[in-house]
C-alpha cells in the first residue's frame, strides 16, 4: 500500500530536477475545454491523453491546461495549441488517438495536423 | 454524461469557479443508496438564485443564457430513483447532493473517478481537494492539503506527484470495491 512517507522521497527526486523546465516565452500551451460541453463529449480522455504523451516524451517546454467552454459546443472535445509565435490553433471533435500524432507534429516538429483543425471541420 | 464521475468533474468545476479553497468531495455507497456529495467554501449563492439553478436557463456565464451541468445531475438522479439538493449560503459556501437507487434499471454507472479526482487537481493545483469513497464500511481518504504539506511549493499538477496520486487512488479503490 503506498503511504505518505513516499511522497517524501519523491520531493527530494523532484526538487533537484526542477530547475531543468524552461522559461515561459518558450512554452507551448495546450489548452482543453473542460466545460459541462467539453466533459460531456469526451474531454477528460483527450487530456489524460496529451499529458501521458507529454510526459512520455519528456516535454518539458509543454504546458497541459484546463479552461472553460471554448464557445463552440458542437465541435466539442475542442483543444486550442499555442505555439510562441505562431498563431493558434483549434482543433475540434477530438478524442485520445488523435493526440499522438498532434503531439508528434505539430508539438515537436511544428507541422500543424490540418485534417483535425476547425477549418477542416467547417 | 456518461458515467457520473464525469458529473462529479463538472460540479465539482462550479465549485472552483465560486472562488472556493476546500472542495469536498464526497461519495457513499449503500446498498439502498449512492450519494454524491460535492461541498464548497466558495461565495454561495442567494436563495434566489439557488431557486432557479436547476433550471437550464440558469448560469452564471454570461456568454450565453444556457447551464446544464446542475439540470442535467437532476435529471440522471431523478431517473434512477434519486433526486438533487441544494444548500448555499452567500459568503460561506455551497453543498450540492445527488442520490441514487443502485438498484435502479437507469442507475448510471459511477465511472471512473480516479481519472476525475486527477483531472481536478492537475486543473486547480491551488485548491485543495478532501475526496472520500465509502463503500458500506470500507473508507477511504484522499487530502491534498497533507500531500501539499510534505511537497511545499512543489505544484500538485506536475506529472510525477499526479502519477503517484493516481496509483494511490487506485490501490484504495480496490482496497475498498475487492476487499481481501
Amino acid at each position: 500500500m503506498k503511504s505518505l512517507e513516499e511522497l517524501k522521497a519523491l520531493r527530494e527526486q523532484m526538487q533537484s530536477k526542477m530547475n531543468v523546465r524552461k522559461d515561459d516565452n518558450e512554452t507551448i500551451r495546450v489548452v482543453v475545454g473542460m466545460a459541462t460541453c467539453g466533459i460531456a463529449a469526451g474531454a477528460r480522455p483527450v487530456l489524460n491523453a496529451f499529458m501521458e504523451e507529454v510526459n512520455k516524451r519528456g516535454l518539458k517546454n509543454v504546458q497541459v491546461t484546463q479552461t472553460g467552454c471554448i464557445g463552440v459546443c458542437r465541435l466539442e472535445p475542442i483543444v486550442e495549441v499555442f505555439v510562441p509565435g505562431q498563431e493558434k490553433v483549434t482543433y475540434v471533435k477530438m478524442n485520445a488517438e488523435k493526440v499522438p500524432a498532434i503531439v508528434a507534429q505539430h508539438i515537436v516538429n511544428k507541422q500543424v495536423v490540418t485534417d483535425y483543425t476547425i477549418g477542416a471541420a467547417e | 454524461m456518461k458515467e457520473l464521475s464525469l458529473n462529479i468533474l463538472d460540479i465539482a468545476k462550479n465549485s472552483v469557479t465560486a472562488g472556493a479553497t476546500l472542495v469536498e468531495i464526497t461519495v457513499t455507497e449503500t446498498p439502498a443508496r449512492l450519494t454524491i456529495t460535492v461541498s464548497d467554501n466558495g461565495c454561495g449563492m442567494t436563495p434566489e438564485f439557488v431557486a432557479r439553478v436547476t433550471d437550464p436557463f440558469t448560469t452564471t456565464r454570461t456568454t450565453r443564457k444556457v447551464g446544464l451541468g446542475i439540470p442535467l445531475l437532476q435529471m440522471e438522479a431523478q431517473m434512477a430513483g434519486g433526486d438533487l439538493s441544494i444548500e448555499s449560503e452567500v459568503g460561506k459556501g455551497t453543498t450540492t447532493s445527488a442520490w441514487f437507487d443502485p438498484g435502479h434499471i437507469d442507475m448510471p454507472p459511477l465511472g471512473d473517478l480516479n481519472s476525475s479526482i486527477l483531472t481536478l487537481i492537475q486543473g486547480s493545483p491551488d485548491i485543495d481537494f478532501l475526496f472520500t469513497h465509502s463503500i458500506g464500511e470500507r473508507s477511504y481518504t484522499l487530502d491534498t492539503r497533507e500531500i501539499r504539506e510534505i511537497m511545499g511549493d512543489i505544484s500538485l499538477a506536475e506529472p510525477e506527484i499526479l502519477a503517484w496520486l493516481g496509483d494511490y487512488i487506485s490501490e484504495n479503490e480496490s482496497s475498498i470495491t475487492n476487499p481481501t
